[in-house]
Order: structure tokens, then C-alpha cells, then sequence
């Protein structure tokens, strides 16, 4: 210890390369460990794709048929709509429970716009969406500005929402062929075309679009990598030089946005306009257990839009399959419930950056 | 010589408990000032009033003898002042890259960057690269890892990378060199005279005598809220030095 004063000096010999190690004794599972951390979506992705070949195998050939595997994208199209604003709440660490309830107001408001006011049927659709992005701005601003925990602001909006839809349309459903001979312009979403047999609407091609343009938004622009900065650490993005009530205020709005596409899609699924849709009660917890088997972490920051739909699409992959193989509907409970679970353990399995 | 960052009589009160008592701060153009204090003295309080993390009750503080008033981090940075805090500020789950760049991120030329927003990755990665590899930060293996993938003195190390890339008038260091290895410390000292070689001012805190001795010009002692005195290294030891802040001995003119 005679030159324990120069101990730093001997640094400067030291190499400058950057570090690479022989990646060799990680095996099958370590590689497979790894792809999944690079791709949290592949997990959904897997399961899906085992899901349809299971169901295939169970129910048949008819389950590869394109009517088929459409069907289930026409049946998830409200769900994965839903889903796709739900991951944004969720990846700011957030929740929104009021997505449901905002599609079927929205999908009200549209209705009785065109209905009650005369007003033309795509100037009302506009409406619905403003009022939609409107009631996301106030979720916004009471969790950006007042601080109020996102369940607690959404679980009331849930309920003001659901109530205001049903006050003001009077509980009056509309007509599907009123829609269709007078305003069917609110029915646009639900027009359908052919493609290789296959029959798609126009609200598959939304919900489609929709997911690849927000994948790209969180992925490639800065916007998105603050959605995921603020769902990480709020403290450490605000420090850091990110504008974290705007970046909620901007995510809150456009789910709200999102959830008035939803209602638009809702006319079109349906065809008439109901205040009492079931979407109302169930699209929240639907779209939070897409987001779940997709793999988006609850506590923010982590996961992928992608992984979401693929959660919507394995959802509907089991309902239709197990009622093609006629089992009770409860199978798809319980099945649904047990992939939950499933899909977190796998989640923190995957979480385990050593390894 | 007009100090480049002034403050004059900065307050700032939780509730009961005084944080900053009246306190004064100069930095000079150009020189490395150490900012010591026992634990709880409110250094890192008044650092955090000079880079807008806390806005003081009282007080004026200017840069470059413009009166500033920072709201936000957002606003000191926008001036050029850039801090590297205790907690790092990064989000662990993004790349090195990512949080290099976050807050200012470069986009595209052209109509992917100007239309579709769309971020230019890899003159990002480009960049980020080669500020680690200035700082000697070769374990690093890639640059597209998640910040939780690395050592402690890794994300140090980046943390201090990104504030020296983008400070153009300040650094603020609080703790640099706390969780860091022999060799990634040095770098950081190494690090910091090469700022100051380029003429930018640096405001290091900590703990570390001997590291404040080697580099600082001045020191600032902090003491119950405000400042004690300001020393020069070659002038005082430093045992003088933790005398004084620790209130074991008073330094020459301050009365008792």
C-alpha cells in the first residue's frame, strides 16, 4: 500500500473498447427468456396463435374458415377499440373505468343529435367526438391538476356518464332501419366489404388503424416515449424536462376521443342506438382484461398497444370458440379469469431482467 | 468580476422547518465551486431553488446578471442550466438513449420528422454513444439497454453524460460521484475539468473531501440553512473545512 495516493492513475492504462461478452450459455429457454424481455408483445402473440390452432383442433376445420376468424374481429371491434385507449391510461400508471360508459354516451349523443336537433348526421358524429374528448379532458385535468388517483376520478366519472346517458336520452333506444332510411351516416363504421371471402367492416379497418397508428405514436415519437416516462417515474420525467400534467392532460383527452370512436363503432356493430348497452357496465372491465393478458403493466411504463389487441383478439378467440364447441358461456369466464392470472405470472417471469 | 449565477436572500419554509434561512450563492464564470454541509444543512435545497426543482419563498436569483425566476426545471434548463440530481431523474424502463434525450428529442429531417413527428433514432443512439464513451463508460454494452439494466454508477454515469452534453451555462452536480467505482469517479473528476476547460461553471456537491479539494476553486460552506463562508482550497485543510461546517470551529471574520 506504498502508492495507495496514485490508485486512480492506473485507470488511465485501462482499455476504452466497449465491453462484449460471448452470449453462449443461456440455452433455449435463456434465449426465449431474452426475446420475450426485447418484446413483451410475443407473449400474447403466442398465446393467440396457440389459442386459434387449440380451438382448430377442438372445434374443427370450421374454426380456420375466414368467416371464422372475421367474426372474431368484427365481435372484438368495440372491445379492441376500447382496449386501445385503455393501455394509454394504463401505461401512465393510471385507469380509466369510464371508457364504456363514455362509448355509449357518445353513441347517444350521436343519435339524438341527428334525431332530436336535425342537426346532419356527420356534423353530429363530430359532436359525440368532442363531447367524448371533452369528458376526457375533465378526467385529465382532475388527475393532472388536482391530483386525484385515476381510479377514484374515473370510477365516479363511470357513474356520471352512465347516468347522464341515460337522463338524456330519456332510456329511448333508436331504431336500427330509422338509422339506415334517415341518417346512415351513422352507421358508416358498420358497412362491410368483402376481402378474399372474408367479410370486414369499416369498423375492423378502424380499430385496425387505429393500433397501428397509436404502436407507432408511443413508439416513434417523443410524445410517446413521455407516455411511458410518466408512467415509469412522474418525479423523474417531470426533473428530466418532461411536461408531465400536459403529457396526461394530452392522454386523457385523446382515450376520451378514443372512447367516442368507440361509440361510432358501437352504431355501427349494432345498428341501433341504445342507451342501456351492455358496453356501458362491462366495456371497462373488457378492455382492463385486454390490456392485462396483453401484458401492459398496471403499474405504468411498461408494455405494448400491440400486445392489448392481441389480449382483445384472445378474448374473442375464446368466446367464439367455446361457443362453436358448445360449451356453457361460464367456460369463458373461468377460462378468461385463469389466462389473467396467467398472463401477470408470465409478466413477472419476464420482468426478471437477470437471467 | 460579476458572478454568472447570483443569489441574494433566498427563503425557502416547509411548513415549520427552514430549509434555506436568508442564504446567499455566488458562482463565478468559469470555476468550480464545491458546495459542502452536514447532513441537513439544506445544501441540496438551495441548489434545487437554482435549478427551479424548488421555487423559494423569498429571494431573487439572476444568471448572468439578468434577474431569473425558474418555475420549473423545464425553465432553468431552457437557460442552460443542467443538473444532475441525487435521484438520476431517469425512467428506468427506456433506453440510454431515450432518457439522454428525453425532454428534447431529436426528430427526422423532412417530412417523417416534420409531419409523422417521427424520432431520429439513430443520431440519437449516435450521440448518446459517444458522450458515454467520452466519459469512459465502455461497460456499457448497448445503448438501446433499459436503464435498469445497469449498475448503479452506470446510470450515474449517463446521468452525468447527459448534463454535460446539453449544459451550455451551468452544471449542477448533486453527488456525482456517491455511487460510483474508482475508475468511473475519476472520469466524472476528469470529466468535470473538462467542462470547466471548455468555460462552462460547475456546482458540485459533496461529500467527498478529497474530491472537492482536487477540483474546486472555491468552496461554499453551508450551515443551518445558509451560507457560512466560502473558502480556497489551498488556503484551508480539510479538516478546517469540516470543522467549519460541522460548527466545531468558526472560520476567520464571521462572528460567532
Amino acid at each position: 500500500m506504498s502508492d495507495s495516493d496514485n490508485y486512480e492513475a492506473v485507470v488511465q492504462s485501462a482499455s476504452s473498447e466497449v465491453a462484449s461478452f460471448e452470449e453462449h450459455k443461456k440455452g433455449l429457454i435463456g434465449h426465449f427468456h431474452h426475446a420475450l424481455h426485447a418484446t413483451p408483445s410475443l407473449v400474447p402473440l403466442i398465446v393467440l396463435v396457440a389459442s386459434i390452432i387449440v380451438f382448430g383442433i377442438a372445434v374443427g376445420s370450421n374454426f380456420f374458415s375466414a368467416y371464422a376468424l372475421t367474426l372474431i374481429l368484427q365481435q372484438v371491434q368495440i372491445v379492441g377499440v376500447l382496449a386501445a385507449a385503455q393501455s394509454l391510461v394504463v401505461l401512465t400508471a393510471g385507469i380509466d373505468l369510464s371508457v364504456g360508459a363514455i362509448a355509449v354516451f357518445t353513441s347517444v349523443i350521436m343519435g339524438q343529435f341527428t334525431f332530436r336537433y336535425g342537426i346532419p348526421a356527420p356534423i353530429s358524429v363530430v359532436c359525440g367526438l368532442a363531447i367524448g374528448t371533452g369528458i376526457g379532458a375533465i378526467s385529465g385535468w382532475l388527475v393532472s391538476r388536482v391530483k386525484l388517483p385515476p381510479f377514484i376520478v374515473t370510477l365516479g366519472m363511470w357513474q356520471i356518464v352512465l347516468a347522464a346517458n341515460y337522463l338524456y336520452s330519456a332510456n329511448e333506444t333508436i331504431r336500427s332501419q330509422d338509422i339506415a332510411t334517415e341518417a346512415s351516416f351513422l352507421q358508416f363504421l358498420g358497412r362491410t366489404f368483402e376481402l378474399g371471402g372474408a367479410k370486414l367492416n369499416l369498423g375492423v379497418v378502424l380499430m385496425l388503424i387505429l393500433v397501428v397508428v397509436l404502436a407507432y405514436c408511443l413508439r416513434s415519437t417523443a410524445w410517446g416515449r413521455h407516455v411511458y416516462a410518466v408512467g415509469d417515474d412522474p418525479e423523474a420525467a417531470k426533473l428530466a424536462g418532461v411536461k408531465v400534467n400536459q403529457t396526461l392532460m394530452s392522454v386523457y383527452m385523446l382515450v376520451g376521443f378514443i372512447c367516442a370512436l368507440a361509440g361510432w363503432v358501437m352504431i355501427g356493430r349494432f345498428g341501433s342506438i341504445s342507451p342501456s348497452a351492455t358496453t356501458g357496465t362491462f366495456g371497462n372491465i373488457q378492455s382492463i382484461t385486454a390490456v392485462v393478458i396483453g401484458g401492459i403493466s398496471l403499474f405504468g411504463g411498461r408494455g405494448s398497444i400491440l400486445g392489448a389487441f392481441f389480449g382483445a383478439l384472445i378474448v374473442g378467440v375464446f368466446e367464439l370458440g367455446l361457443r362453436m364447441a358448445g360449451a356453457d358461456a361460464q367456460w369463458t369466464y373461468l377460462l378468461i379469469g385463469a389466462l389473467i392470472i396467467g398472463a401477470v405470472t408470465v409478466d413477472q417471469w419476464i420482468r426478471k431482467v437477470t437471467a | 468580476m460579476e458572478p454568472i449565477l447570483k443569489a441574494r436572500g433566498l427563503v425557502k419554509r416547509y411548513g415549520k422547518v427552514t430549509a434555506i434561512n436568508r442564504s446567499d450563492f455566488d458562482l463565478m464564470p468559469g470555476e468550480i465551486l464545491a458546495v459542502i454541509g452536514d447532513n441537513g444543512a439544506g445544501k441540496s435545497s438551495i441548489v434545487k431553488a437554482l435549478c427551479g426543482a424548488v421555487i423559494p419563498d423569498e429571494g431573487e436569483i439572476w444568471l448572468e446578471g439578468k434577474k431569473v425566476s425558474f418555475s420549473s426545471p423545464i425553465d432553468a434548463r431552457n437557460v442552460g442550466i443542467e443538473t444532475v440530481y441525487q435521484t438520476l431523474a431517469m425512467s428506468p424502463a427506456l433506453s440510454i438513449a431515450d432518457n439522454m434525450f428525453m425532454g428534447r428529442e431529436l426528430r427526422k429531417p423532412g417530412f417523417m420528422g416534420k409531419w409523422l413527428r417521427k424520432l431520429d433514432r439513430p443520431a440519437m443512439e449516435k450521440f448518446a454513444r459517444q458522450k458515454l464513451s467520452e466519459l469512459g463508460l465502455t461497460t456499457i454494452q448497448s445503448i438501446n439497454q433499459a436503464v435498469e439494466s445497469l449498475s448503479g454508477g452506470q446510470r450515474q454515469g449517463v446521468a452525468v453524460a447527459r448534463a454535460a452534453a446539453f449544459g451550455s451555462k451551468v452544471i449542477i452536480l448533486d453527488e456525482p460521484t456517491a455511487a460510483l467505482g474508482v475508475k468511473e469517479s475519476r472520469k466524472v473528476l476528469e470529466l468535470i475539468q473538462d467542462v470547466r476547460s471548455r468555460g462552462i461553471p460547475i456546482i458540485l456537491i459533496s461529500h467527498n473531501m478529497p474530491h472537492v479539494f482536487e477540483v474546486a476553486d472555491r468552496i461554499h460552506i453551508h450551515r443551518l440553512g445558509r451560507r457560512l463562508a466560502v473558502i480556497d482550497p489551498r488556503e484551508h485543510s480539510m479538516s478546517d473545512a469540516v470543522a467549519y461546517m460541522t460548527g466545531a470551529q468558526v472560520p476567520e471574520g464571521i462572528a460567532a
